[in-house]
């Protein structure tokens, strides 16, 4: 049971100790089949040729690799930024859904469900339904629904049926439980669209293969730019982790880089209200996999809290669960308030408006900066540690548009 | 041989299994209840241990794991108050659970504590016959329990007969299309019990998902040597002040 590279897990999904397939025999059929096929279909050339197509004419890319001078003046070393947040529909999400409407389409699915936190997922699979004309059905908290009312419109614009998770927390935990309940119900016509690198085999593997575009792009850009393929340091905020795994993927062995991944810590890493699940977690499985998850002492899911709906999830994907275990990853955390102040501080330095999400993996450029480095919750291994020659490429993930009321009323508070 | 050999040796047909969750709906009534159920006749229990996400269950057993949870029950109540047990119950007890609770109470402790109950087997439906084959499964065997595969319309005759060679006690034959609770096509699942009954298997076959009554549970035993009955039992007992009267109320109209 070894793997002998961070980017592929072995035969039954594992990275290290973490991942597998932790399913219902309910499920094994769906399951067996993707993951039978899944390879053999994304890397045929009509399906690259399509899914690169649209990625460029639909969803915009490749998205600019951005020298944020002022930003860079700011932190004292050199930072671009990758423009996930210039896709279509918003951030990131878009690179997996396209990938998996593709797939799901050969495999004759003619039905797809999807489950959804703060509704960016949720858009990003509507949008590929109508692209596609499939039926759409989206799951997402009662809560979350009231939370998030202009994406479940988005949503519902684009044709989804959106079905309200009312067990448990009646959040995004709860909405997956849902949407793998649904799969269970209706095993032969439909295609299950998970939004990030969770889930059982072989769903973290190809959804971080559908995202490493982000990385890929990194690569040639910055040669482009810079003369060389390596930055020093990639920084991504981490909820399931997809942005992240798509940023680090074409990095994670190049033992030059550093690997630097940002959790939400809400109101602080021990308040009770926080969302950092490898300070927090301890191993188990959930929805699916083995994985660290943040539990009771009894092994009961626990509710997180972050002030970001996209990294308010108890969980953490498998290969990150492995970059932090094995030491290849550094993670980090940043609060609620560490965030918005991020959000501020780019809208104002450089006019872009990033997610709440992506704010997280700007604050920690505070921690990291070499003239004044701001005590990080987590502590923090030398190596990653910036200096004024160091490359540093923070994926923003998404934009700030969805954030607004959040930014709004902190704007009154202040 | 342990409790659950010995009623397939007595007994080949019309088991009547029932699911109940422990901890609920009063955190002491899971003795109660387990008795109660075996005083009406019940041949063997199912017993649940609360999660906060059951995925393979529907809303009412969820339900009730959240009220057991909020009672709360955790596995560590479930041994204190099966301590003794046996001098009330003496049918086959089964524990159903899902992997993250049991990986944290500790894998072999679980099984050690279940064995000492003492409880005669286990199903934990996200525990998938790799990771049994590699890891668990020698766990639960040195501890002398039966471990209970679960067969759906949609798993090949090839993974069947796979899943019975590594079942002990019984195989858990579902509908496809299944969380808990569902009503189903009783035909489509006749079809099923006949190709499971025709595979000869090594393993009796007990039907559950969507056994709700008397002729439901006549169906199922039809073509398998019995049925459990869950979500249909858990409504029985949850909005009642009388829970040992409605449960033999429910299993005499079943039984009848």
């Amino acid at each position: 049971m070894t793997t002998t590279t961070y980017q592929q897990p072995n035969a039954q999904g594992y990275y290290g100790k973490f991942g597998g397939a932790f399913i219902p025999e309910m499920l094994h059929r769906n399951v067996e089949e993707l993951r039978s096929k899944y390879l053999d279909i994304i890397y045929d050339p009509a399906f690259q040729k399509e899914f690169r197509s649209l990625l460029h004419d639909y969803a915009g890319r490749p998205t600019p690799l951005y020298l944020a001078q002022r930003l860079s003046k700011q932190y004292g070393t050199t930072i671009y930024l990758k423009r996930e947040d210039l896709c279509h529909t918003g951030a990131h999400k878009v690179n997996n859904t396209i990938g998996q409407i593709l797939l799901a389409e050969r495999l004759g699915k003619k039905r797809i469900i999807a489950e959804t936190g703060a509704g960016q997922h949720g858009v990003a699979t509507a949008t590929v339904c109508a692209l596609k004309g499939v039926e759409c059905i989206v799951y997402m908290g009662e809560k979350d629904i009231e939370r998030q009312a202009p994406n479940v419109a988005r949503m519902k614009m684009l044709g989804a049926t959106v079905i309200p998770a009312t067990s448990g927390s009646k959040t995004l935990k709860d909405a997956t439980n849902e949407a793998i309940r649904d799969w269970i119900n209706n095993p032969v016509d439909t295609h299950y669209i998970i939004g990030s690198v969770v889930g059982p085999h072989p769903y973290p593997d190809m959804v971080a293969r559908f995202q490493s575009v982000i990385s890929e792009e990194i690569r040639w850009q910055l040669k482009e730019k810079t003369g060389s393929e390596l930055p020093t340091h990639v920084l991504a905020c981490v909820g399931g982790g997809s942005n992240a795994a798509g940023a680090f993927y074409h990095f994670l062995e190049e033992p030059s880089v550093q690997l630097v991944a940002v959790e939400a810590s809400g109101h602080g890493v021990h308040s009770g209200l926080s969302a950092a699940t490898t300070q927090l977690g301890k191993p188990g499985v959930l929805h699916g996999s083995k994985s660290l998850v943040m539990q009771t002492e009894d092994g009961q899911v626990v509710e997180p809290h972050s002030i970001s709906a996209g990294l308010d999830y108890p969980g953490i994907g498998p290969l990150h669960a492995h970059l932090y275990d094995s030491g290849r990853g550094v993670f980090l955390s940043a609060t609620d308030e560490q965030a918005l102040q991020a959000a501020f501080n780019l809208a104002k330095q450089e006019g872009i408006i990033p997610a709440l999400e992506s704010s997280h993996a700007l604050a920690s450029l505070e921690f990291l900066n070499p003239e004044k480095p701001k005590q990080s919750e987590a502590p923090i291994p030398p190596k990653a540690l910036f200096t004024k020659d160091s490359v540093v490429v923070v994926c923003l993930s998404g934009r700030g548009d969805k954030d607004m009321a959040t930014y709004m009323k902190a704007m009154e508070m202040k | 041989m342990n409790r659950i050999q010995e009623l397939f040796n007595q007994k080949k047909g019309n088991i009547l299994n029932v699911y109940c969750t422990a901890g609920f709906p009063q955190l002491e009534s899971t003795v109660p209840v387990m008795k109660a159920l075996q005083d009406s006749g019940v041949d063997m229990i199912e017993l649940g241990m609360p999660y906060s996400d059951p995925l393979a269950d529907g809303p009412v057993i969820q339900a009730s794991s959240t009220k057991a949870l909020a009672n709360g029950m955790t596995i560590a109540t479930l041994f204190e108050q099966l301590r003794g047990f046996r001098q009330q119950v003496y049918v086959p007890v089964i524990l159903m659970g899902y992997m993250n609770p049991v990986l944290q109470y500790g894998f072999e402790k679980f099984c050690q504590h279940a064995a000492d109950a003492p409880i005669d087997g286990l199903i934990l439906p996200d525990l998938p016959e790799y990771e049994f084959e590699t890891e668990y499964g020698p766990i639960i065997q040195r501890y002398g329990l039966n471990f209970i595969f679960l067969v759906t319309p949609e798993t090949s005759e090839e993974r069947i007969r796979k899943l019975d060679s590594l079942s002990t006690g019984f195989l858990y034959a579902v509908s496809s299309s299944s969380t808990t609770g569902k009503d189903k096509d009783m035909n489509a699942v006749n079809d099923f019990l006949q190709r499971l009954q025709n595979m000869k298997l090594k393993n009796p076959v007990l039907v559950g998902f969507g056994i709700k009554d008397k002729p439901t549970f006549q169906q199922a035993c039809e073509h398998a040597n019995g049925a459990i009955i869950g979500t249909a039992f858990i409504k029985a007992i949850e909005n009642t002040a009388d829970v040992e009267g409605a449960t033999k109320k429910f299993i005499t109209d079943i039984k009848s």
